[in-house]
């Protein structure tokens, strides 16, 4: 039996002889709704102090420039104005980053692109800290300004950081490419472009540090409690024990309220400890727009060979990842690129080689897809184009190349220990879309308006990998009247994981969801469980408190047993009671059990702890088995084109996914409309655009264009769920699978209806427009 | 200026600068949160309130223009003890996700079926594009409002 076949059997075994699932799978509401419906939820900017401040920021006038001089004497005579801090008043460390330490709190000597900050002042309120920025005066000393990758790869390109332009290098060497390009029928290269794309959460990044003697606490709209306390400790100087960062709820994150996020509770608290006041800090949108790191934009030629049969025989592929003026995530976002960079399928030839390049324009860092949305961009766009060429069918090309149980990736892993089930997705796919037969009647269109059907699919590895320690806590107590208390430090972000997480510990009691309550990050309490990202929360997250609730349970069982003097494995929790397997009569309310072991002193708090299984990669050799497990995903789209007006209307969306079990079918649907929408956004109207000097255009949400209501098609989902034997009840992982295959799927639908082919992203109805005029001629 | 108003039927008289925003009025001044803002230019509509019963961006309202006029946030629809319909069926159909557009979607789509209980899938999606979500993709709140329009209208729904 192979290590696949018998983790498989286990799993098996353990889904066929545990008693049905009760709680998992189900479409259980969310525990927090009502609090959302009404009103009560609370966010970071809804918290009000007594004796509050309001602090804002003066950011740098020059995408790139020295900074001569600041004076803020002014500013700080202006009444009302309460403290006006720069770099040198930072008491602990300015410099840090999640790589590289090369952000700043407040910008030093240099400035590197609009966002950079160089004061924070503190005021009575909002609109004199307004006043009071424009009266500190900065000289500066601008520099040339490089805004394009290929730019500033160049050997004269103006240097933005010491250490060069180029900051990370990675590369894939598998097999010989030259060979393989020799055993091709047809070869063909191409160059795609994405663009920057901001996380568009509704909410504006808000926080309140309060201190408390010698110690600070900062309510805010934190994705990762545990990193904003990092950086608020080192702002300050300060030890952990006397920073606490509480969690408001989060008006969405998609991987944007990280870094950032903790430099403004950083700013607020060294503004805080200065005036041993509460000070708040709102960004207004434009703020955001300009500060806030992006998806990064990526410039990718790829160069595929084939057979006649359709056979993948080499692929070659260089890719540049704008990282902007920091380097943020970018190594690490630039990681899962490589490792998926020639999509779900086998080729037994790659060579690939990507940069990481700083410029003058906003940093880039994680944002949901985390590097996949761009590769998928590619790949799915070329093998369309291939098949083109080739006369085959996009879905059969995908099915004679895609992987198999037991192919090799890229990085040499073998797929095994999950099911590989890229060919069961897709087929799927094909199936509730009809795929066959509108290929081939929208192939017969005349008229104005033209219907296209286009298909993309990928394989995601599933949460951090090998970017860094994988791990999860959880604390799960039972009370005295059985209610159920769970504390994990993955975060609500929006996503569910409050009652994702709820689910799994109500599972284990055998208890109704409503018993539990869902403890928020308070980093005094909640364990460190790495950052809520990477489709991570409910594999990770839920298989930590798993482990905690199970202990628990373990005493609790051991005392009924005890009591009714039989085995402990013979006692049951199910449907929120606790009984004897093998006598009906010895039954008790898990409510009343719960509060008799209260009484005689039985431990009902527990903690787990959730490691990943062993991975590894090698950065030089770009060698290993990076991800523990995949998801496999599959989108079709079906659009219509407007040939003369270039209007693009999406009319339905088949997303199909294997995420593993799904826990809460309501919330893994929600994953995936809402990751239709954004993908949709990056296929056809989202872009943030920088001009060629460094200065942003694009700063607020009107000219910045999310997808609005009357913009979204119809979307039917379908699970493909095999089991994962890492995931607690086998769940794996959704949030980003959910995004990352939209563009592709659209950008060929529309190349199916109008027979152009859009390689940069988005698909604007003018380039759609120049494109179809350009066919003509 | 002296300005006197209802919000959520309760009568408010209170000295204030014409030209504070709204949105601000209700947020700092009353403490009402539910009310958010999102980009301070009237576009992305989460700071939605129903003013004499129309939906109104309050970031793009000034408190000069709201003299006399009777102002419903969702607090005034429901409250936790006692949900409106629509809260309900926003959480059946779980509409909410990172929650901080459904105060004002609640709001829009309510309105939408008050003044027209026949209303359209089409018309809702219409109705609630002042508003963004970012989170839900739309389809489970259009789903919501659809079932209320339909119980508004005595129709039996699953």
């Amino acid at each position: 039996m192979s290590e696949y076949e018998s983790l498989v059997e286990t799993r098996k075994e353990e889904l066929v002889t545990k008693k049905e699932l009760e709680v998992v799978g189900k479409p259980v509401p969310r525990i927090d709704a009502i609090d959302k419906v009404t009103g009560t939820a609370r966010y970071g900017a809804d918290y009000y102090f007594p004796n509050m401040a309001y602090g804002k920021v003066l950011r740098t006038q020059y995408p790139h420039a020295k900074i001569l001089k600041i004076d803020t004497s002014k500013a700080e005579q202006y009444p009302g104005v309460l403290a006006v801090l720069t770099a040198k008043d930072v008491p602990g460390s300015n410099r840090f980053g999640v790589v590289f330490k090369d952000e700043r709190i407040l910008a030093e000597d240099k400035v590197r692109y609009m966002g950079d900050a160089i004061a924070i002042v503190a005021a009575v309120d909002e609109k004199t800290a307004e006043e009071a920025l424009k009266l500190i005066k900065v000289e500066y000393e601008p520099l040339p300004v490089v805004t394009d990758p290929l730019e500033a790869m160049k050997e004269d390109a103006p240097k933005i950081h010491e250490h060069g332009n180029v900051f990370v290098r990675h590369k894939i060497r598998k097999g010989d490419v030259e060979k393989g390009f020799k055993e091709a029928d047809v070869i063909i290269e191409r160059e795609y472009k994405t663009q920057f794309i901001d996380h568009g959460y509704l909410e504006p990044d808000a926080v309140v540090a309060v201190p408390s003697g010698d110690k600070i606490t900062v309510y805010g709209s934190f994705q990762h409690p545990h990193n904003a306390r990092r950086i608020v400790a080192l702002a300050l100087g300060k030890p952990m024990s006397k920073v606490r960062i509480v969690q408001a709820n989060l008006g969405g994150a998609f991987g944007g309220k990280d870094d950032t996020t903790n430099v403004l509770g950083a700013r607020a608290a060294i503004l805080a400890v200065k005036l041993g006041m509460p000070v708040k800090m709102v960004y207004s949108r434009e703020e955001v727009m300009i500060e806030r790191y992006k998806r990064h934009p990526y410039i990718m030629r790829y160069k595929v060979g084939a057979t006649k049969e359709g056979k993948l025989t080499a692929m070659e592929i260089f890719y540049v990842a704008n990282g902007g003026a920091y380097a943020s995530t970018t190594p690490l976002v630039m990681f899962r690129s490589t490792v998926q960079c020639t999509g779900p399928y086998d080729v037994p030839n790659v060579k690939m080689d990507g940069y990481g390049v700083y410029t003058n324009t906003p940093f880039t860092g994680a944002m949901r897809g985390f590097g996949a949305p761009q590769i998928n961009f590619a790949v799915e766009s070329l093998m369309d184009e291939l098949a083109e060429k080739l006369g085959i069918d996009p879905l059969e090309l995908r099915l004679i190349n895609a992987y198999t149980q037991g192919s090799t990736t890229p990085t040499g892993q073998v797929l095994d220990g999950h099911v590989v089930s890229i060919r069961q997705v897709l087929k799927k796919a094909a199936e509730i879309s009809d795929w066959v037969k509108k290929r081939e009647e929208y192939n017969k269109q005349s008229g104005d308006i033209r219907r296209g059907i286009g298909l993309a699919c990928s394989f995601r590895g599933v949460s951090l990998g090998a970017e860094g320690p994988d791990f999860a806590g959880a604390i799960v107590t039972v009370m005295e009247d059985g209610s159920i208390a769970v504390a994990s430090g993955i975060a609500e972000n929006g996503q569910g994981a409050r009652t994702v997480l709820s689910q799994v510990a109500a599972e284990v009691f055998g208890v109704p969801i409503e018993y539990v309550i869902f403890a928020d990050n308070d980093t005094v309490i909640t364990p460190d469980s790495g950052p809520t990202v990477a489709s991570r929360g409910t594999i990770m997250g839920g298989g930590a408190v798993k482990i905690a609730a199970e202990k628990v349970k373990r005493r609790m069982q051991e005392f009924a047993a005890k009591m009714w003097d039989i085995p402990t494995d013979q006692v049951v929790f199910s449907k929120g009671k606790v009984f004897d397997a093998n006598d009906p009569k010895n039954s008790i309310d898990f409510r009343e059990l719960a509060n008799l072991c209260y009484r005689n002193k039985v431990s009902l708090s527990d903690s787990g702890w959730f490691v990943a299984p062993e991975i590894h990669w090698d950065p030089e050799t770009g060698e290993g088995n990076p991800y523990f497990s995949y998801t496999y995903n599959a989108d079709v789209a079906e659009v219509e084109v407007n040939i003369k007006t270039g209007a693009v209307k999406v009319l339905h969306v088949y997303a199909v996914h294997d995420c593993g079990r799904v826990v809460n079918p309501n919330t893994a649907k929600g994953q995936v409309y809402g990751g239709v929408a954004m993908g949709m956004g990056y296929a056809l109207t989202e872009e943030y655009l920088v001009d060629e000097n460094g200065y942003p255009i694009t700063t607020n949400l009107d000219k910045y264009r999310l997808i609005r209501a009357n913009e979204m098609p119809e979307v039917t989902v379908e699970f493909v769920e095999n089991p994962d034997p890492n995931g607690p009840f086998g769940a794996k992982s959704l949030g980003e699978p959910a995004t990352e295959v939209v563009a592709p799927a659209v950008i060929n639908a529309i190349a199916h209806a109008a027979k152009i082919r859009v390689r940069d992203l988005p698909a604007k109805r003018e380039k759609i427009l120049a494109l179809l005029k350009k066919k003509e001629e | 200026m002296k300005i006197k108003l209802t919000i959520n039927g309760r009568p408010i008289e209170r000295d204030v600068d014409p030209e504070m925003r709204l949105l601000d009025f209700i947020r700092n001044e009353l403490g009402i949160t539910s009310v958010k803002d999102g980009c301070g230019i009237g576009v992305c509509g989460v700071c939605t309130v129903l003013i004499d019963g129309k939906p109104r961006q309050s970031c793009i309202t000034k408190m000069k223009s709201v003299d006399g006029k009777d102002i419903i946030t969702v607090e005034g629809l429901g409250t936790p003890n006692k949900l409106h319909l629509l809260q309900e069926l926003f959480i059946k159909h779980d509409a909410v996700q990172c929650g901080f557009c459904t105060p004002a979607m609640i709001l829009v789509g309510y309105a939408l079926v008050r003044d027209n209980p026949n209303v359209t899938r089409e018309q809702i999606k219409k109705g609630i594009s002042r508003v963004l979500c970012r989170c839900t993709g739309y389809i489970p709140i259009v789903n919501a409002i659809e079932e209320y329009a339909k119980l508004m209208r005595g129709e039996k729904t699953s």
